[in-house]
């Protein structure tokens, strides 16, 4: 498309049209997050207010050097939160992989038919699909009960609440945002480029590893962050899921701004999240900008 | 993209066993939603064993005086927030597609910073700031309002994105046409590019919409008394243990997303079929 046509547009002034977005996102987004970074080095008072003097004793504490001394319970729950966050994707990679190439390989009325079903949960209510799985692990239903046969009924524990019930909800929940960008560079694939590997003698996995994954490696990053960000500050899952058992990042911001009242801190743990986020936005965008090295 | 068909052939076809790998993944992410819809027309008010089909439950709910207010405020909530978002997001997009200036590639990156965000850092975020200004200025109290604002904050992105994707999917040559006709800027966008887009605005309202429906996170923190939605509704009762009420709730807003999605997808197959 030929670029200068249309732009710039002389005929009408940027300004107008670009400043009531911009100042909203600025009022309501930029500064927020700047009042979050901001009193992240404040200190609490005994009443749960914010004040002096500026310190760095949040991150601190966050890292486990409270004033009391070492303390695992922080840095716990921050490795906790990208460990659960990297099996979701993990577990989410393995089962978009085969799904993606499924809808890729339907005829193009049943394709849209089933991407339509990928996109239904999507859309549906994130609340409801993850207290459902509480009714789905509960110690009575089928579930449960084939667990309890097949372990030989060895393990008292139940499957909710649990870690484990965590993952399985945040897998359902995410699943749909690795298929989507997943299928989009599936879809894509120069088949012929398997077939030469194929017919030069290069076998099945030797196909998919060098005729292949470099065609949707890009695709499935993207996909892979797409799961990442939204598991590793989950707050509604481990809260629903995993019975005050699974704290994440998520649930330990909850508790600052709401039971313990010390918003200094909570807003270091938002700046350790904010930072994560950040990080993965900058390897998207890299991933975006670079497609013709990935393939 | 020429793909040798006949030479594809045996790679682009689904072994059964993928055919039963996926149909199992598809049981698996429709499982949640089937326990709900399933278990809202289950007799037993307690316990997930199945005693028998009533639809009571749906009857109790339109009684439910609770669940009705939240239901308004839902769409109060999703309805205000929309038809701002909508206005300002297309703008942006319009703009960002339009226009070249200084800061361009940077506000294009931050773009994705609200939607990535986790919700609860936004939500603690605009807490905080509402807090701050309203011991210092007294505005802001906590309700319906400072909802709506915070729905526009993350909805304008999402909108801005959907409606820059159907502008830069159109043919430049239109608005130039126009131009030399000897239409202004303001009536090429009304006659000319409006109609085009109306369809891609369309679907980032209903974006927005379905967005403000489904937050929780969000709502809960900046949410006042009496400002209860419908999934701080569920969230609370669900704390308390999963009733047969809350699933037949549950199931309704089910629907109302498989609708929407559904109409969404048809809109943006007539979208893709006009360029």
């Amino acid at each position: 498309m030929s670029q200068s046509l249309t732009k710039p547009n002389r005929k009408t002034s940027l300004w107008p049209i670009l400043s009531p977005a911009l100042l909203w996102l600025i009022v309501f987004f930029v500064i927020p997050l700047t009042i979050i970074i901001a009193i992240s080095f404040f200190s609490r008072g005994d009443y749960g207010e914010i004040q002096l003097p500026l310190t760095l004793e949040n991150y601190k504490r966050l890292m486990g050097f409270g004033l009391l001394g070492f303390d695992s319970l922080y840095p716990a729950i921050l490795w906790r939160s990208l460990v659960l966050g990297a099996l979701t994707a993990t577990v989410c990679v393995i089962a978009g992989l085969p799904l993606a190439f499924f809808i890729a390989r339907l005829s193009p009325r049943w394709k849209n038919f089933a991407l339509t079903l990928v996109v239904i949960p999507f859309w549906t209510n994130l609340l409801i699909r993850t207290y459902a799985w509480q009714i789905l692990l509960s110690p009575e239903s089928w579930l449960s009960r084939c667990a309890h046969t097949l372990t030989g009924g060895m393990s008292g524990e139940s499957l909710y609440p649990s870690t484990f019930a965590v993952v399985v909800g945040m897998v359902c929940d995410f699943l749909p945002f690795l298929v989507l960008p997943l299928y989009a560079s599936v879809e894509k694939i120069d088949w012929s480029l398997a077939e030469a590997a194929s017919d030069l003698g290069a076998n099945k996995l030797n196909v998919f590893r060098h005729a292949i994954l470099p065609q949707i490696a890009a695709g499935l990053i993207a996909g892979t962050i797409l799961v990442l960000l939204p598991a590793i500050g989950q707050f509604i899952i481990p809260d629903l899921l995993g019975g005050g058992k699974t704290v994440m990042l998520g649930n330990i911001i909850q508790q600052q701004f709401s039971q313990s009242r010390d918003w200094p801190f909570g807003s270091a743990i938002c700046v350790v999240a904010l930072t994560f986020v950040i990080m993965g936005l900058w390897v998207r965008a890299w991933c975006g900008e670079k497609p013709k090295e990935l393939r | 993209m020429v793909r040798r068909k006949t030479e594809g052939v045996a790679m682009k076809q689904n072994s059964w066993r993928t055919t039963v790998i996926a149909l199992l993944l598809f049981a698996f992410l429709y499982a949640p939603i089937a326990v709900v819809i399933l278990y809202s027309f289950n007799e037993a008010r307690f316990g997930t064993n199945w005693t028998g089909f009533t639809t009571k439950w749906y009857a109790a709910l339109a009684q439910n005086s609770l669940a009705l207010s939240a239901s308004k405020n839902t769409l109060i909530l999703a309805l205000g927030s929309t038809s701002i978002s909508t206005i300002f997001g297309t703008m942006l997009g319009y703009a960002l597609d339009r226009f070249v200036f200084s800061g361009k590639r940077f506000l294009d990156r931050t773009l994705y910073l609200p939607i990535f965000i986790p919700d609860i850092v936004m939500a603690v975020a605009l807490l905080l700031f509402y807090s701050l200004i309203r011991n210092w200025l007294g505005i802001f109290e906590l309700g319906l309002k400072t909802m709506i604002i915070a729905h526009v904050t993350f909805q304008i992105p999402f909108v801005a994105i959907v409606v820059r994707a159907r502008l830069s999917g159109l043919d430049p040559s239109l608005d130039e046409a126009s131009r030399d006709l000897g239409a202004n800027g303001w009536q090429t966008f009304w006659h000319v590019t409006f109609p085009l887009i109306l369809p891609g605005i369309l679907a980032g309202a209903m974006l927005a919409f379905t967005l403000s429906l489904d937050d929780f996170v969000v709502s809960f923190f900046t949410s006042g008394p009496g400002s209860t939605t419908l999934p701080i509704y569920i969230y609370s009762s669900v704390k308390r243990g999963v009733t047969p009420e809350i699933n037949a709730l549950s199931t309704l807003l089910v629907l109302a997303s498989i609708i929407g999605t559904i109409l969404l997808t048809l809109l943006q197959r007539k979208n893709s079929k006009q360029t």
